[in-house]
Parts: C-alpha cells; sequence; structure tokens
C-alpha cells in the first residue's frame, strides 16, 4: 500500500484514481446503488402510464438528476454536520446566497432587475465567494457559542435571506448613488416577480448542440447536435431529455469533485483536528488545536460548497423566485434527512444517501402514484379527508386510494417520517455512518520496514492483530 | 497568604481546629511561601499568582498562589471541591480567571488561549479521561504534534503540497508507534478509543499528551479508576520523563501514593492554598490533617 500510496501522490493520473476507487469497492458500492436504482424506476416506468424507451431514459435521466443535485448538498453538510459536528440547518440559505449572487452577477445590465451582466464564471465564483462570506458572518459570532447557537442562527439566517428576498424595497436599488468617482450600480433581487438567469450553467451544455444555446429554436444545429440529437430521437428519446442528460453529466463531474475534495480535506491531519472537534473541542484546544480558525475556515468551505450547489441546482431553469422550494427550510430538512440515511461522516454515505433520498423518498412516490393513476380514477377524487374516509364504510376503496394519490406530495412526509424512525431505531448511525475513515493522508497501520529488524516484537503486524 | 484566620471562620467543619495549632500552622504557611519566593527568583517552571475565580457567589478559587520548580513533581492535594481542577482550567485558559497571574517558564499566560497554552510547552490531562471516542488510538496520538504542516488547509488539499503533507505523517507514524509501544498499548492502535478500558484510557492520555512534547504536564488525577499494576507502570513512567527534564503537578486523591513520590506538596482547601511543603513537613501539619485528613479520608 504504501508504494502506491506514494506513487498516487507523485502521478496521479485520473484513471489511476478511478480504478483505485473502483478496487477500494466505494465507486462501485455507488455504482451498484444506482444501478439497483435505475432497476426499480425501469420497472416503474414500464408499469406506468408512459412506456417505451423514451420514458424510461427520461424517467432515469431524472433521477440521476436529482441524485447528483442532493449528492453534493449533502455532501458540504456531510463537512460540516458529519466531519465537524457545526449543526447548520440554513442550507438552503447559502444556496439562495450563492443562488442570486449569481443572478446579480450575470444577469445583462438592461434587464429587469438588471444585474451587472458578468460571464457565468464570474457568476459561479462570486456565488461561491459571496455564500462563503455570508458563512464567516454568520459563523465568527456563534461559533464562539454552544453548538446549539449555531442552529439558531443558522437558521434564523436561511429564514431572513428568504425573507429579505421577498421584500419588495430590495426588489430594484441603486448602490454608490450620487459618488462621483464610483458609476451607479443597479442590481436587485426582483422580489416576488423573481429574477431571470438568461446565463447559468446550462449554456455550455447547450451550445454543445446548438449554434445559438440562449434560444435554441432560433438558431440551428451544431454538429455535434446533428450527429447526437437524431440518434436518440431514433430510439424515442427527446432533444430536451439529450440535454439535461448532458446536463446531468457535468453535474457528477461536480459530484466527484466535491467527493475528492472533502476526501482530502477529511483524510489529513486538517481532517483530523476536525474529527476532534466533533468529538471534544476542549480536548482538541488543551491538544494545541485554536478549533476557531478550523471551525471558520470548514464553515465557509461548506458554504461555498452549499452556494455552488444552489447555482447548479435553481440556475438550470433560466429563472429564479424566493418562493422555490429550494430556499425554504423544507430544503434543508431534506437534505438533512439524506445525509441522516447515508450515514453522516461517510462521503459515499452522504452520496448514497443523497441518491436513496432523491429516487425512493423524492421522486418514488410520484412514480408510484403514476402506476396507480393508471388503473384508478383520480378525477373525481374527493376533495376533503372525510369525503376519502366516508365511502370506506360501504367498502368502497376507490375514493379513498384516488385522494391518497392526489395528495401523493403530502404523502411523502408521512413516508419520510416512517424512514427515520426505522432508521434510528435500527440504524442510528446510517447506512455508513459506522464505517472507520481514518482521518490521516497515509495508512497508519504501514508502518516503515527499516523498524521491523531493530524491534522484532513492535514491528509483529504493528499492532494489526487483536 | 490570607487565608489563616478567614479560612478556619469560613468553615463550618474546620471552624473547630483547635486555636493552639494556630501558630504551628502559620509557620508552616510562611516557610511555604518563604520556598515559593525562592523559587520565583530562580528555577520555577509554573508560577501561580493571587489567582481568583468565583462561580455565582461561589469563591471556586480564592487567591491561589504557588510555584512548580522546574523538573520537580510537585503534588496538589486537597479535599473534593478544593478547587485543585478550577486552578488547572485556569492555569490552561479553559476559565479566565477573575484576577490573578499564571507565569509559565518566564511568560505570562493569563488571557492566553488554551491552545497557545498547550502549544507554549504547558499540557494537561482531565480528571474523567476525555478521549476522542470514535477515534482510534492512532489517530489519537496522531492529532497531537505541533505544527503539523497538514492542519493548514492548502497543504492538505492541493496536489502539490499534499506529498510533503504525507512524507511529514509517515514520520509522525513512527513516532506515534514507538510511543504506543513505550506505553504497552500498540496492540491497541487500531480501536476506537472509547472502546478502551479506563486505565487504558489513562494511558492514551497521558501518551497523547506526551506527543505535544510538553516541557511541564499537569496531570488531574492520572490513577482513578487504574489498577495497581497500571499504577506502578504509570509512575515508572512518570519517574523516567522527569528524569529527562519534565516538569510535573500531579493532582491526586491518595494522599500516600503523593507522599511516596512528590517531593514537595501543595495543600488546597476551600479555594485556598493551606499548606506547602515538603511531605514529612505536610504529613505532620496539624492544620492539613484537621481540615483535610480528618475529614475527607
Amino acid at each position: 500500500m504504501s508504494d502506491a500510496d506514494r506513487d498516487a501522490a507523485t502521478a496521479p493520473t485520473v484513471t489511476d484514481r478511478i480504478s483505485e476507487e473502483v478496487r477500494e469497492g466505494d465507486a462501485g458500492l455507488i455504482a451498484l446503488v444506482m444501478f439497483g436504482v435505475y432497476a426499480l424506476f425501469t420497472i416503474f416506468v414500464i408499469l406506468g402510464p408512459s412506456q417505451g424507451i423514451g420514458g424510461i431514459v427520461a424517467a432515469l435521466q431524472a433521477i440521476t438528476f436529482w441524485t447528483a443535485l442532493y449528492a453534493m448538498l449533502v455532501l458540504a453538510l456531510n463537512l460540516h454536520w458529519g466531519y465537524t459536528g457545526l449543526f447548520n440547518i440554513g442550507v438552503a440559505g447559502f444556496m439562495a446566497v450563492g443562488v442570486y449572487t449569481f443572478a446579480a452577477l450575470t444577469a445583462p445590465t438592461g434587464g429587469s432587475p438588471p444585474g451587472l451582466g458578468l460571464p457565468l464564471w464570474a457568476g459561479i465564483v462570486g456565488g461561491m465567494a459571496v455564500a462563503a462570506l455570508a458563512g464567516a458572518l454568520v459563523a465568527l459570532p456563534a461559533l464562539r457559542l454552544r453548538a446549539d447557537y449555531l442552529a439558531i442562527v443558522t437558521v434564523a439566517f436561511s429564514e431572513i435571506v428568504r425573507l429579505s428576498l421577498l421584500s419588495t424595497s430590495l426588489e430594484e436599488f441603486t448602490l454608490f448613488d450620487g459618488l462621483a468617482v464610483v458609476p451607479d450600480l443597479t442590481l436587485g433581487s426582483g422580489a416576488g416577480r423573481g429574477i431571470s438567469m438568461p446565463i447559468n450553467p446550462t449554456i455550455p451544455v447547450k451550445s454543445l448542440y446548438y449554434t445559438n444555446p440562449m434560444n435554441p429554436a432560433s438558431g440551428s444545429r451544431t454538429v455535434v447536435g446533428n450527429t447526437v440529437l437524431p440518434a436518440f430521437a431514433s430510439i424515442g428519446v427527446r432533444e430536451t431529455v439529450v440535454v439535461s442528460m448532458t446536463y446531468t453529466l457535468v453535474l457528477i463531474g461536480f459530484v466527484v469533485l466535491f467527493y475528492v475534495l472533502l476526501r482530502r480535506i477529511g483524510n489529513s491531519p486538517f481532517g483530523r483536528v476536525l474529527k476532534a472537534i466533533r468529538e471534544d473541542e476542549l480536548v482538541a484546544n488543551s491538544l494545541g488545536k485554536d478549533t476557531r480558525m478550523f471551525k471558520v475556515k470548514v464553515f465557509m468551505i461548506g458554504c461555498a460548497l452549499m452556494g455552488l450547489g444552489g447555482i447548479l441546482w435553481e440556475t438550470q431553469r433560466g429563472f429564479t423566485d424566493p418562493t422555490s422550494t429550494t430556499f425554504r427550510p423544507l430544503q434543508t430538512f431534506y437534505i438533512f434527512i439524506a445525509l441522516i440515511i447515508g450515514g453522516a461522516g461517510s462521503n459515499t454515505g452522504s452520496v448514497i444517501g443523497g441518491a436513496l433520498f432523491a429516487s425512493l423518498l423524492f421522486q418514488g412516490p410520484l412514480y408510484v402514484s403514476r402506476i396507480f393513476s393508471k388503473y384508478i380514477p383520480t378525477g373525481d377524487a374527493p376533495s376533503t379527508f372525510a369525503a376519502a374516509l366516508g365511502p370506506l364504510g360501504s367498502l368502497d376503496v376507490t375514493p379513498f386510494l384516488a385522494y391518497t394519490l392526489q395528495n401523493i406530495s403530502s404523502l411523502r412526509f408521512v413516508l419520510v417520517g416512517v424512514v427515520l424512525i426505522v432508521l434510528m431505531h435500527r440504524r442510528p448511525t446510517g447506512l455508513l455512518g459506522h464505517r472507520k475513515e481514518v482521518a490521516s493522508s497515509i495508512d497508519l497501520l504501514d508502518r516503515e520496514p527499516r523498524q521491523k529488524p531493530e524491534t522484532p516484537t513492535a514491528a509483529d503486524g504493528g499492532g494489526r492483530d487483536d | 497568604m490570607t487565608e489563616d484566620g478567614t479560612t478556619v471562620e469560613g468553615s463550618g467543619e474546620t471552624a473547630t481546629a483547635d486555636r493552639s495549632d494556630e501558630a504551628e500552622t502559620e509557620q508552616a504557611v510562611d516557610s511555604g511561601e518563604s520556598a515559593r519566593r525562592e523559587l520565583d527568583a530562580e528555577s520555577a517552571s509554573l508560577v501561580v499568582e493571587d489567582l481568583r475565580k468565583s462561580f455565582g457567589g461561589i469563591d471556586a478559587v480564592d487567591g491561589v498562589s504557588f510555584s512548580v520548580e522546574r523538573g520537580s513533581l510537585t503534588g496538589l492535594i486537597g479535599p473534593n471541591g478544593a478547587g485543585k481542577s478550577t486552578t488547572f482550567n485556569l492555569i490552561t485558559g479553559v476559565h479566565e480567571p477573575d484576577a490573578g497571574r499564571v507565569a509559565f517558564e518566564g511568560e505570562t499566560l493569563t488571557g492566553m488561549r488554551t491552545s497557545s497554552i498547550a502549544n507554549s510547552g504547558l499540557v494537561r490531562t482531565f480528571q474523567i479521561a476525555r478521549e476522542l471516542e470514535e477515534m482510534t488510538v492512532l489517530e489519537n496520538l496522531m492529532l497531537s504534534p505541533r505544527g503539523q504542516s497538514g492542519e493548514t488547509l492548502t497543504n492538505a488539499v492541493l496536489p502539490g503540497l499534499r506529498g510533503s503533507v504525507r512524507d511529514e505523517e509517515r514520520e509522525l507514524r513512527e513516532t506515534v508507534w514507538e510511543t504506543l509501544e513505550l506505553f504497552e498499548i500498540d496492540h491497541l492502535a487500531e480501536e476506537r478509543a472509547g472502546n478502551l478500558s479506563g486505565g487504558q484510557r489513562k494511558l492514551l492520555e497521558l501518551a497523547r499528551a506526551l506527543m505535544l512534547d510538553p516541557t511541564m504536564m499537569l496531570l488531574d488525577e492520572p490513577f482513578a479508576g487504574v489498577n495497581p499494576t497500571l499504577e506502578e507502570k504509570l509512575l515508572d513512567r512518570i519517574h523516567e520523563l522527569r528524569e529527562e527534564g519534565l516538569t510535573f503537578l500531579l493532582v491526586e486523591h491518595d494522599i500516600d501514593l503523593i507522599m511516596e513520590h512528590c517531593e514537595h506538596v501543595i495543600v488546597m482547601h476551600q479555594g485556598q492554598v493551606l499548606a506547602e511543603g515538603p511531605p514529612a513537613e505536610i504529613r505532620s501539619n496539624d492544620r492539613v490533617i484537621d481540615a483535610y485528613l480528618g475529614e475527607d479520608v
């Protein structure tokens, strides 16, 4: 292992790393979970109303899309809560900061509300930076207090952000008004009207297929578009699905980046201090670690990743407004559920938790309801719970089922609750939370060979036994 | 020191102390103080001056002054609630003193952060072993060493810099294994610290503190819950380290142990220093016997 480590350190190629990942089983484990989810949803689609390969591909693409988005945010939260024990329940707020900063930076100067008209990359970097700064702003006073206070401050922050964005006083405002040196800068949140983001991360993806990515209909296809799109169309996959698939691939790339970054942070002396802070901050302090700096740094990185996750999540629609569910506290709750399912502290668990939440809990009920609605007419579903229950007395279950199917998204909460209760009873650490991920950049059991001849008893397996 | 009359009056139980002993006590205290003054000038490693801390009206530490000679094994005893642990917390910056000053190797520690105090070479252990439970014994020890370059985020993450972090970690790994062998807990290397027995935790805690390469150690009841064999082992280790030049301040309930192993003993009672001096002197100090031995043992 030691030699392999050293080789990886000196010449780390992407293929090496991927093959190492597969060998160690984590990439394999994630692939296995995704395979299972795909198989299940293929069955759902076949049983449901929309059939054909096109329907299956669209469903699997949607599942992968949501999995990737949740995986990114769960990983970011894992850095806060799983690694360091920082109870951040304002994830949605930091996502909102990232998204709105991105929007303000990239929206055209003449738009309504206007932005700065900067390019895509500036929006992404700026969004991450401002989310990180917001994280520092929230964290600096709160991190000195006990953990519960951070929780209160973060959830309050996320609501303040959301409600501020709804406020009409921020709808459109001018910075540096009347200052001679700096030109006036008109910005705005758009308040309830929302803000449009014509420049967003899907544009580079679309430009792969269309000559005019801002408005595909008005331009023509590129060479790639002319080859790929008809090929997919011939098996019944729609153009929009192909574009979404490509965007999902980009998202998967970001998940890999998040994962590698977190693993590096975790498997290092830095990560060791984070782990010690999670376990007992006073001990970490007494061992000479200035934990406040570690906490602030890690909080800022996590918030930057949440901002990036928010940008990739929300801007792809080209429009957002503060009523979007992405910015509600509920979203934070979902991300926490996914992390709890996967197991706090484990990166692989975070990805798997994201996948299972996005597929089974988030999308699953919708697909199941579609299957049932094929057989049960929901058009005449009763509008109240009482009206749905009434006919049960006369053994007529159809109104009750129809009512249930119409309200399937509410039923999702019941499902989430049941899953949480079962998990807390059966596996409180989540699916992979029990795993030992050693906080070190090297294999601590692997000692230098020169030591062995000198002290034969000590080098006797280096404590591997017992 | 002003604890003479007030201490006796202030405590219900010791108020019965025989007044005729007071003259002797006075002497013992005085000799302790003069000893401290000498230490201040020359060979004191740790100097504590008039330290005070109250929690909600209770004076947990009420004007404590003492000093610890460099290279010595000094004992700090006193009944429960005498303020020993609070004194430790004040010295190590866990609590901020209301008044008073702590100096270590000529440097004022008062107002410094706990982490900076540890990095200055003054390292403590805890009364109830505080292990980083979810971390393995190896990780516990790897955490300690000072100035690890990999604790800087960029070094930990960026590909070009990570290589040197790995090299550093390899060297540390060797030291860690040597320490584990020294403490004879190398067979537990991979074990979660939370799974260790009470005695093993104490060993781990001492080993972990040693990885910081301290010049002085504050040990808060290092033998509590430790079986006699292990206790012997720990004491041997402490004496060895002392010969290598380390200074120890030891809080302990077992008076016989303190009297046997320490060359200087400080007795605390109700937040104040009751007496200070060599074991023989303390043993024959009536006030100590009344206040401490009489009621607690």
